[in-house]
C-alpha cells in the first residue's frame, strides 16, 4: 500500500534536460530547484556558473564589458546533442544548460550547467563533461570592449585539450 | 545557397547573411571558401587564412571537405569561444 503522505513520484525526465539561450540573467538556485522538485530519485545536484571575470590586460586596459554573440538555432541543437551525448555516457536524471547572449560586464552571470544523477560522481563529470564541450562546440564567440576599443577573443588550445580528453 | 557568418568573420565580410547561387564546380566547403574569397575584397579579408576558419553545414559542425549538395545553410566562423 502506498504511503498517501509519500511525495509524488518524478516528473517525466524530459522535463528536466534541456537548454536555453537567452539575453536575460538566470536564478541558478531556482534552476536547480526546478529539476529536483516533488521528486525522490536524485541524490546529487552540480550546479556550476560562470561568470564575467575582470581582466587587465598586459597593456594595462581593463575589461570593461564582453558581447556574446551567437548562431541562433545551432547554439541551441549543438548544447542540446552535448546533453544526449551526456546521457548515454552517465545515468542522469536531469541536465541543463542556460547560456547567455549580448553585452555583459564583469560579475555577470555567463553560463550555466545544472546535472542530477542519484550519485555524485555521475553529477560532478557530467557537468564538466558539457562545460568542457560546450566551450570548444557550441557556436558563441566573445568580443571584448577595453578602453573603447574592441577585438574577438581568440580560443585557448588549452580549451581543446579540457574537450578532448573525454574521447 | 544561404551563407551565414559570425563573428570577425560577419565584421570582415560587412554581412550577417546572404543568399547566392553558388556554381556547380563549388562542391565542397572548403571550395565555397575559396569561391567566396574571389567575389571582392572584403570577402577576400574574411577568408585570407582559412585555417581559423570553421564551418558548419544546416546548423552542424563538418569539416571542408563536407559535400555542399543538398544543404540549405552554411556557415562560416571562427573557433567558439563561449562558456
Amino acid at each position: 500500500m502506498s504511503d498517501p503522505l509519500a511525495p509524488p513520484l518524478a516528473p517525466p525526465l524530459a522535463d528536466s534536460f534541456g537548454v536555453r539561450v537567452q539575453a536575460e540573467p538566470f536564478d541558478a538556485a531556482a534552476e536547480a530547484e526546478a529539476m529536483t522538485r516533488g521528486r525522490v530519485d536524485v541524490g546529487a545536484v552540480v550546479t556550476f556558473a560562470g561568470l564575467c571575470r575582470a581582466d587587465v590586460a598586459a597593456d594595462g586596459t581593463a575589461l570593461a564589458a564582453l558581447t556574446l554573440e551567437h548562431y541562433p538555432g545551432m547554439a541551441e541543437e549543438e548544447m542540446g546533442r552535448l546533453i544526449e551525448e551526456a546521457r548515454q555516457r552517465w545515468p542522469l536524471l536531469g541536465a541543463r544548460i542556460v547560456h547567455r547572449h549580448g553585452r555583459l560586464v564583469p560579475g555577470d552571470p555567463i553560463v550555466l550547467v545544472v546535472t542530477a544523477s542519484p550519485h555524485r560522481g555521475a553529477a560532478f563529470a557530467a557537468a564538466e563533461f558539457l562545460m568542457d564541450w560546450l566551450k570548444t562546440s557550441a557556436p558563441f564567440w566573445k568580443k571584448e570592449d577595453r578602453a573603447g576599443s574592441g577585438d574577438w577573443v581568440e580560443a585557448k588550445s588549452t580549451d581543446d585539450a579540457a574537450a578532448e580528453r573525454w574521447k | 545557397m544561404k551563407i551565414l557568418y559570425f563573428a570577425w568573420l560577419r565584421e570582415r565580410v560587412g554581412l550577417a547573411e546572404e543568399d547566392i547561387p553558388v556554381p556547380p564546380e563549388v562542391a565542397t566547403v572548403s571550395d565555397l571558401a575559396h569561391w567566396l574569397a574571389t567575389r571582392d575584397a572584403a570577402h577576400a579579408h574574411a577568408f585570407s587564412n582559412p585555417a581559423v576558419v570553421r564551418a558548419a553545414l544546416d546548423r552542424r559542425h563538418v569539416k571542408g571537405d563536407a559535400l555542399l549538395a543538398g544543404a540549405r545553410e552554411v556557415a562560416f566562423f571562427p573557433p567558439m569561444t563561449g562558456g
